[in-house]
């Protein structure tokens, strides 16, 4: 009988620990799918965030490595300078990457850093229980916006593909969602692109994969969904925001 | 009892202040003595002075920063009048006197006054003042020998700016043979 | 062996890359920033990795990176720098994984100064971050100490899985001074823990340092704690000078070391019968020696950059048997050989 549909061989048969409906599960499968058809696994290190994917070093079966909160693109780039030939991925939420760890993120992106970083932004603080993210959308409630986000008060969300785009080191700059087939196999592709970038060594490739929360959101997974589509793609619009060897190739038309 | 020089290079910065104290250092190495070069760093706080501190030593050297030097090298007025009362009794004091326009009235210490600078320009050894002035000092003192210094200016002089030797050696004997 | 003269930051870097350090990340600070140009001229050419950082707090985490591949890996940074960096360091060390860190201290705190101070000695050696936690920390006292030392901190690094510290301070990293260097090293032990791809021939390498069950944590922690026994039972060093007879011994490290071993020599010529302790590891801390250094002392006199730091470890190591006094010079004050000897003096009767 012929198999269809499998594990990821990159993917560790062991269960998870994220919520029901999370979609971190399926953010986790594309990354070893694409592991899988590149056949890399062998010489890729990967480095977890602090916050819900803190213990992702269990489910990915690259070598792995758990970074400091925020500093994983640091850790990166210690891995990717220190062995050059191997591929290096970051896995890191929205608190991580674009509060505590803005600084490591962006002077990765504008060194041109020869990794890719997988960016799952949910808007929420999920491992702490829900509170406010740096993209957090104004008005969303949390834990510590119980009034919901005030933009006069808390400020603005951070919408950090359109950010890094400007940045001449960053390949690629493409936001996707998971929420559903289409665009599931949309973002599938954006992350085989950021590994295919980096083993042609482009440069910094991020992939910011709009997420949910079930759980700190108060929603079914379905209903999650649904807020994914309606609240958050209007103000992080899905695209491509940079793309160096779409740019290079349009170039030598 | 040991012998040990301590010796102050004191000016501004760019006098080659701290290049000399290393010619001072690197000669005390030619010759199998201990030896310290310490710098001042950083903005330095008064007077706009850049000194460095050096010592030569049959034994191991303690403290490497040098309050009351034996010798004085002085480039400049502040560091002068900073430097010129720390002198130990005995101590020789060698200055630029273009830079320099006040005579100690210390009679307990050897004070030297060569117009280096001036003297650098006429020579065409723009630059030099610093060895000028080093050469007025072993002249007088005799710490290091001839052959020692110029292995020193081989060990310092970068491979490329080989043919600086010769005029460092030739500011070194003009402040030698300086009289006044 | 060749004799060159060398200031104490560039020897530090030379003999970096001498020991195997293929990576440099760093953040420019004074009075330690010529490690960082000398390992930026010279890293590419000897096949090793020069990057300046955009922070200490990113450096740092270079290396945990770094290192994490099982590349020998080195940072350096001043006190202010050292602070930013203890996240990182605990993590290192709670990662099981070696470096070397230089802290060419300066006085503080807060931004303190520039100039030499020693008043770093509580962070390196009790508080380099959160949780429970050491790391070894070599006190070098001459520029070819510097060389020496860096040489061992990177084989004991290894040896024992932890950061290694340089504890040098703004006069050790200015001055220069004669050095030789060892022959450049090309054999290391294997590191099979590495994450440096499994080239699918074995399970997959995780470093981490995250343990949510208490025991399995504490498990980790004691562990740790075991090889720390070890390493003070085999590793701790230090300088016993003049002891034998002394009445009064002086403790000192590093530059102030220096001053006080002068001090010491003037004190005899007076006939003071005076000896000079000087620890060369401050963690593990040299507690056997300093007894056996204290034999015949009636008083001990701790000489340090600080308002008195090691201090505490001296008292410790004597359990109070002797009277310890202090005699401190801070915010980049270093104290003479003439202030140490008045103290001696004062403390000999």
């Amino acid at each position: 009988m012929a198999v269809v549909f499998q594990r990821p061989k990159s993917l560790c048969d062991v269960p998870t620990h994220y919520c029901p409906g999370c979609t971190h599960g399926i953010i986790h499968r594309l990354v070893c799918e694409v592991m899988d058809e590149m056949d890399i696994a062998g010489n890729t290190i990967g480095v977890c965030p602090v916050g819900c994917s803190v213990m992702a070093y269990d489910y990915f079966a690259c070598d792995m490595i758990e970074a400091p909160h925020g500093r994983a693109p640091a850790v990166a780039t210690g891995v990717k300078r220190a062995k050059p030939d191997s591929y290096v991925f970051t896995y890191q939420g929205d608190g991580d990457l674009a509060a505590i760890g803005t600084a490591e993120t962006v002077h990765a992106a504008t060194r041109g850093e020869n990794i890719v970083v997988i960016f799952v932004n949910n808007t929420t603080y999920g491992m702490t229980g829900g509170q406010m993210a740096p993209t957090t959308l104004p008005g969303q409630i949390t834990q510590t916006t119980p009034y919901g986000r005030d933009p006069k008060v808390q400020g603005y969300p951070v919408r950090v593909c359109e950010m890094l785009a400007t940045l001449d080191g960053t390949a690629l700059a493409q936001r996707v969602a998971v929420d559903s087939v289409p665009n599931i196999r949309k973002a599938k592709a954006a992350i085989k692109k950021a590994f295919e970038n980096q083993r042609d060594k482009k440069g910094f490739s991020i992939v910011e994969v709009l997420s949910t929360c079930p759980t700190n959101w108060g929603l079914s997974p379905t209903e999650a969904l649904e807020r994914l589509r309606k609240d958050m793609i209007p103000y992080y619009p899905l695209g491509v925001y940079k793309d160096k060897s779409a740019e290079e190739k349009e170039a030598a038309k | 009892m040991a012998t040990t020089h301590e010796i102050v290079l004191a000016g501004f910065g760019g006098q080659g202040i701290l290049f000399a104290g290393k010619i001072l250092a690197y000669s005390g190495l030619m010759d199998e003595k201990e030896v310290s070069w310490l710098p001042s760093y950083g903005p330095e706080m008064r007077g706009g002075t850049a000194n460095c501190s050096v010592c030569i030593s049959d034994e191991p050297i303690g403290s490497p920063l040098v309050l009351n030097p034996d010798l004085l090298i002085a480039m400049n007025l502040p560091s002068y009048r900073k430097f010129i009362g720390a002198v130990k009794p005995g101590g020789t004091a060698v200055m630029d006197s273009v830079m320099v326009e006040e005579k100690s009235d210390r009679t307990d210490i050897n004070c030297f006054y060569v117009p280096a600078s001036r003297i650098a320009e006429d020579e065409g050894l723009s630059g030099m003042a610093n060895i000028i002035l080093i050469g007025k000092l072993i002249g007088e003192t005799g710490i290091i020998s001839l052959e020692h210094l110029r292995k020193a200016f081989e060990k310092s002089v970068p491979a490329k700016k080989a043919n600086l030797i010769s005029y460092n050696m030739k500011a070194i004997e003009i402040g030698m043979q300086y009289r006044k | 062996m060749e004799r060159n003269l060398m200031k104490g930051n560039e020897a530090i870097a030379e003999a970096a890359m001498r020991a195997g350090c293929k990576c440099f990340f760093g953040y420019p600070i004074t009075p330690q920033t010529e490690i960082s140009a000398y390992l930026a001229k010279n890293m590419a050419k000897n096949g090793g990795l020069f990057l300046q950082a955009e922070s200490e707090v990113a450096a740092i985490n270079m290396v945990l990176g770094a290192s994490s591949t099982g590349t020998r890996v080195m940072t350096s940074s001043s006190s202010p720098g050292i602070s930013l960096k203890s996240e990182g360091i605990s993590y290192i060390a709670a990662s099981d994984l070696p470096c070397v860190i230089v802290n060419v201290q300066r006085g503080g705190p807060g931004l303190g100064g520039i100039q030499p101070s020693q008043a770093d000695y509580w962070q390196a050696t009790k508080a380099l971050g959160h949780g429970d936690f050491h790391i070894l920390v070599f006190a070098p006292s001459s520029v070819q100490e510097m060389v020496d030392m860096v040489t061992e901190a990177f084989d004991l690094a290894d040896e024992y899985r932890m950061p290694a510290m340089l504890l040098a301070d703004g006069l050790l990293g200015q001055m220069m001074e004669p050095v030789s260097f060892p022959e450049k090293r090309t054999e290391f032990s294997p590191k099979p823990w590495a994450t440096d791809g499994h080239k699918n021939k074995r399970e997959h390498n995780i470093v981490n340092s995250l343990f949510l069950q208490p025991d399995v944590l504490q498990n980790s922690v004691v562990k740790r704690f075991e090889r720390y026994e070890e390493i003070k039972e085999k590793h701790a060093q230090a300088e016993v000078y003049l002891c034998e007879d002394a009445e009064i011994v002086v403790t000192a490290y590093g530059a102030t070391a220096r001053v006080a071993k002068s001090a010491v020599n003037a004190a005899r010529a007076k006939g003071i019968k005076a000896g000079l302790f000087r620890p060369k590891t401050l963690w593990p801390y040299p507690e056997k020696r300093l007894n056996d250094a204290c034999k015949t002392a009636k008083r001990v006199l701790c000489v340090e950059m600080s308002m008195g730091q090691m201090i505490d470890d001296v008292k410790l190591a004597l359990e109070c048997r002797i009277p310890v006094e202090f005699f401190g010079k801070t915010g980049g004050v270093i104290p003479t050989p003439t202030e140490v000897l008045a103290q001696i003096e004062k403390y000999a009767e």
